[in-house]
């Protein structure tokens, strides 16, 4: 599985959830496949993904707010899991693309092939971790993550393979914001 | 001296609704009276932090970010690369350790050097003292409100009552 493979599975799956997007391929890939005011594409902040989503989550606590996010940017921001398990809103899904390699810039490795980021998730005290390593074995995984309390994880294993002809997210970062704050109503 | 329940009741009175942060001990009067009154979310890093901020700014709240300055080495890019890109505000309370050369070894050169590294990179900032505190507040949501940008309120040893 190719990690824009991701977004083409889920993104039919989405309505009025708020989504943040990890910087590089995970926000293109997102863009690209589905753009929606509702997509907040951090195009700097590397690591500071899953540390926005969580502060969507707990001001709308009615809303489920989900989080793309990439190995590198957890392993860079790996407090932060542990801040979402601390503060437990149940209304957030994490999911990592995990290719194993920084691949924006070069495909030099990251170490998660040694660190099983879904048990990290799980020991911090995220209430559900799964991983999935098979195209069709995500939409279900998905779905049990929605129907069951959040904080939840949800670790897809990818290979590499960004395909240079993806886009670049063409608005501007204050266009992403207003976007954002319309579709959650502020 | 300044109270740090006071100094809380006119947070509130501005709007001022979600508050974060890592410590400093010249805040901690400041922290522990927010968690009796506000609610009051640890953060792990003061980056984290930022980030906690930017999300919940977008979701709708009005956010204050406490830290000391050496957090502000930690968290320079997440204010370059996120709130001053995508025009993202915060109120951030800095301490001042190291202000004026005295103090311990790790505080000195960011303590010379904190005030220059905001205006560096276009961050707004002031000293907050007993006298100017409405006045910076108004200020503040100003910055929040209008311009959509950071805006830091330094906080030197002895403004706040300490709790350690």
């Amino acid at each position: 599985m190719k990690g824009i493979e991701v977004f083409q599975e889920l993104a039919p799956l989405l309505a009025d959830e708020a989504v943040v997007l990890a910087n590089g391929f995970i926000s293109r890939e997102c863009f690209q496949v589905l753009d929606r005011p509702g997509n907040f594409y951090m195009i700097g902040s590397m690591g500071l993904a899953s540390s926005i989503g969580l502060g969507v989550a707990l001001a709308q606590p009615e809303r489920r707010t989900l989080i793309f996010d990439g190995d590198g940017n957890v392993l860079m921001a790996m407090g932060t899991l542990a801040m979402i398990a601390a503060c437990a809103p149940k209304n957030l899904i994490h999911i990592v693309i995990d290719n194993e390699v920084y691949e924006s810039t070069g495909s030099q490795r990251t170490i998660s092939n040694v660190v099983p980021l879904e048990s990290v998730a799980l020991s911090c005290g995220y209430r559900q971790a799964l991983r999935v390593t098979q195209r069709d074995a995500l939409k279900s995984a998905y779905e049990s993550l929605c129907q069951a309390e959040g904080p939840g994880f949800l670790l897809v294993k990818v290979e590499p393979g960004f395909d240079p002809a993806t886009g670049r997210v063409t608005h501007t970062p204050e266009e992403i914001r207003d976007r954002f704050m319309n579709s959650l109503k502020v | 001296m300044l109270s740090s329940k006071t100094f809380i009741e006119k947070l509130h009175g501005h709007g001022f609704d979600f508050f974060t942060g890592v410590p400093c001990s010249l805040l901690s009067g400041l922290i522990s009276s927010l968690e009796e009154s506000s609610g009051y979310l640890p953060s792990v890093r003061e980056d984290a932090a930022v980030g906690l901020c930017a999300g919940a700014f977008m979701a709708g709240k009005q956010p204050v970010l406490l830290m000391q300055n050496s957090g502000l080495g930690y968290s320079l890019n997440a204010f370059t690369s996120l709130n001053l890109i995508y025009g993202l505000p915060v109120l951030v309370i800095m301490s001042w350790r190291g202000c004026g050369g005295n103090d311990a070894p790790e505080h000195i050169i960011m303590g010379a050097v904190n005030e220059k590294l905001l205006a560096t990179a276009g961050m707004d900032h002031d000293v907050l003292t007993r006298d100017n505190v409405d006045a910076l507040l108004v200020q503040a949501v100003d910055q929040i409100k209008n311009k959509k940008l950071p805006y830091t309120l330094l906080v030197k040893k002895g403004l706040f009552d300490e709790r350690h």
